[in-house]
């Protein structure tokens, strides 16, 4: 988006997946995924537990070996030319993994500072990103919490002042506040021209950080563009109520113009799916005036990110289950 | 999520339904009653049509809005650090500089990060270090085992350098090396510029420096209780690195296959099986001959046998237990690299 394009470093591809396969056994982790990633921009992968989003990720990261397609980082092979890669690329592991249990927090990042050439000054890092009351302790790292393992993780992985970096669910397991701070810190990395490719399965999440919205399912792509691509376009736009349960919502649709439709998504749960205008909204009212229904939590909205993913993934599990 | 667009809307809908529904309340028909809003609603759409694009585009665009403002938080908060603002012109503190250190300040870094994170484990520093000096100097003072020929603290001070060997080279090691894999710290360093045989040479220098430390606290201890070693230094160097080498194949193995609870177990057991029948403490002459033979071809029993003809009997460089050494060396260092999990 705005930032980076100024330093020309957009034209090449920080991440370009084709066709990308791996296997475990029996298993097929990742089956013909495709995937790039611009320079400088934040990109989301999506998916439910197991879709592979791990695996893609630990391929890129050179951890494992492809068993088909191509994949290139920065340019380079990264099972191949790992040697080279490595000193560009910040890595986070799932569940903030990734530290010796014995050493203490700031000890663990400036270690990681020393294999750098040019590193972050340890203490100013530390203070970005609020870790000063975890990092003033003498604790060793495996006495800490999951959730200020996960932030010493993901100093570490920023420490080597990366151009890219990989981050396996930055947020899993974070207090609202910590991934709200997160979320700044990814916001300032984008700023900074570092390209980001995170996992996670929170949609908000990546409603708001990304440039870019990859949703996966069983190893494949099932869609990806902006998050304003992904929810526009795709479906006539709805309004939510709720209400008493089993509500006649023949008659509603009967009151409303042709072409809508009526829900009831949950027991008193309402979704009116169509082109909504002010009109539109006054039949509604009426018509729940007129059956002297209060409606509460009236919402006028076009579908968010999380009623595609949901209908992505609940379509990709019809069209698998029989 | 979607409320920002319904702000808008509230003012425009009372307006037209005001009117209608109050009057079709009696009627209470829930079928017909909405029609009449629902006919005039179509006719009255051209002119509902003003309004809609304004509250399209109003409401489209602020899709992404949510981010600019959750975005516009983050200048303030980091107002301290630096005005490392959104645009890419300015510089930030995360601005990319990417490149690895030198691979000899790595090596020294890794080195001794190893050197620190051991010699602060509790756990450790008594294999490595009480254990010896402890047994050394009780059973230096106290004749619990009969120690044949040899003056007391003769035959003592090779056996606990063999002990120290396998304490720094077999259990510490494998102990250490496995929770680092079981936490992920073998990973992330993979993902970090560190070479792989860095790493390796990194951890076989912090072996090698533990064991100069015992030599010099055993050594010390055992001249300070009358030890007088004899035979060629050089000899009990080779012997040292042989058992080192021995010892290592032998703890990475265990580290990189079986999960780190298990090596905990496995690695005290053997260090507790090899302290009582290694001939480390009692003399390997007082067992059953084919017992013996077994006991003198483990690499604690080679060693310490090793270590006590040349620093006991003053005689040259002992082939057979080398050789021993060797074999162990060459079986654990090759099986640990074929089967060693990094994750």
């Amino acid at each position: 988006m705005p930032p980076c394009d100024t330093r020309g470093m957009s034209t090449a591809p920080a991440v370009e997946i084709t066709s990308l396969v791996k296997r475990y056994d029996a298993v097929t982790a990742v089956d013909g995924l495709s995937l790039r990633v611009a320079a400088g921009t934040l990109t989301a992968v999506l998916g439910p537990n197991g879709a592979g989003k791990t695996t893609t990720v630990e391929i890129c990261e050179g951890f494992r070996r492809p068993d088909a397609g191509s994949v290139r980082v920065l340019g380079l092979d990264p099972w191949r030319d790992g040697a080279g890669l490595r000193p560009r690329v910040g890595v986070m592991l799932q569940e903030g993994a990734g530290f010796y249990p014995g050493a203490r927090p700031v000890e663990l990042l400036s270690h990681l500072a020393r294999l750098h050439a040019d590193p972050l000054d340890v203490p100013m890092l530390v203070a970005r990103l609020g870790l000063e009351s975890v990092a003033r302790g003498r604790t060793p790292l495996r006495r800490l919490s999951g959730g200020e393992r996960q932030r010493i993780a993901f100093a570490a992985a920023l420490v080597g002042r990366p151009e890219l970096v990989f981050l396996d669910e930055p947020t899993a397991g974070l207090d609202p506040q910590a991934r709200r701070a997160t979320w700044q810190l990814l916001d300032e990395l984008r700023a900074a021209g570092v390209t980001v490719v995170l996992t996670t399965h929170l949609i908000d999440e990546a409603e708001r950080l990304a440039d870019q919205v990859v949703i996966i399912d069983a190893g494949r792509v099932l869609a990806e563009g902006t998050p304003q691509e992904l929810t526009s376009g795709v479906s006539d736009d709805v309004i939510r109520f709720g209400g008493p349960p089993r509500l006649d919502v023949a008659s509603l649709r009967a009151a409303l113009p042709d072409g809508s439709s009526v829900k009831e998504v949950a027991p008193g749960s309402y979704e009116v799916a169509a082109v909504v205008d002010p009109r539109l909204l006054a039949t509604l009212t009426s018509w729940c005036a007129a059956n002297d229904i209060l409606a509460e939590g009236l919402q006028v909205g076009h579908r968010s990110l999380e009623d595609v993913y949901l209908e992505l993934i609940g379509a990709a599990a019809e069209r698998t289950a029989p | 999520m979607t409320e920002t667009p319904s702000t808008g809307q509230p003012p425009e809908f009372p307006r037209p339904t005001a009117g209608p529904p109050e009057p079709t309340r009696p009627a209470a028909g829930p079928p017909e009653t909405p029609r009449p809003t629902a006919g005039p609603s179509q006719p009255t759409r051209p002119t509902a049509g003003p309004p809609e694009p304004s509250g399209r585009s109003s409401a489209r665009p602020s899709q992404p809005s949510p981010r600019s403002s959750g975005a516009s938080p983050a200048p303030d908060s980091q107002s301290s650090p630096g005005p490392s603002g959104r645009s890419s012109a300015r510089p930030s503190l995360f601005t990319p500089a990417p490149g690895a250190a030198p691979v000899g300040r790595m090596l020294l870094a890794q080195t001794l990060f190893e050197i620190r994170l051991l010699l602060r484990n509790g756990e450790q520093l008594l294999l490595t270090a009480a254990i010896p000096v402890v047994l050394l100097w009780l059973l230096t003072a106290a004749p619990v085992f009969d120690t044949g020929d040899y003056e007391r603290v003769d035959f003592l001070v090779p056996g606990i350098l063999a002990l120290c060997v396998m304490s720094t080279a077999f259990t510490s090691l494998a102990i250490a090396t496995a929770y680092e894999r079981r936490y992920g710290a073998l990973k992330r360093l993979a993902a970090s510029p560190l070479p792989r045989w860095t790493l390796l040479l990194a951890k076989a220098l912090t072996v090698l420096v533990v064991e100069a430390l015992q030599v010099v606290l055993v050594g010390g201890l055992g001249l300070a209780l009358g030890w007088r070693p004899s035979g060629s230094p050089l000899a009990v160097i080779v012997l040292l690195v042989a058992g080192t080498l021995a010892f290592a194949g032998l703890g990475l193995l265990m580290a990189g296959t079986l999960r780190a609870e298990a090596t905990l177990a496995a690695a005290n057991l053997v260090y507790l099986l090899l302290l009582v029948l290694g001939g480390v403490v009692i003399p390997l002459s007082g067992f059953p001959s084919g017992v013996r033979t077994v006991l003198e071809l483990t690499p604690t029993g080679a060693l310490a046998d090793g270590l006590r003809s040349v620093l006991a009997d003053g005689a040259g460089l002992p082939w057979g237990s080398v050789a021993v050494l060797a074999v162990w060396a060459v079986a654990g260092l090759a099986a640990a690299a074929r089967w060693f999990r990094w994750d």
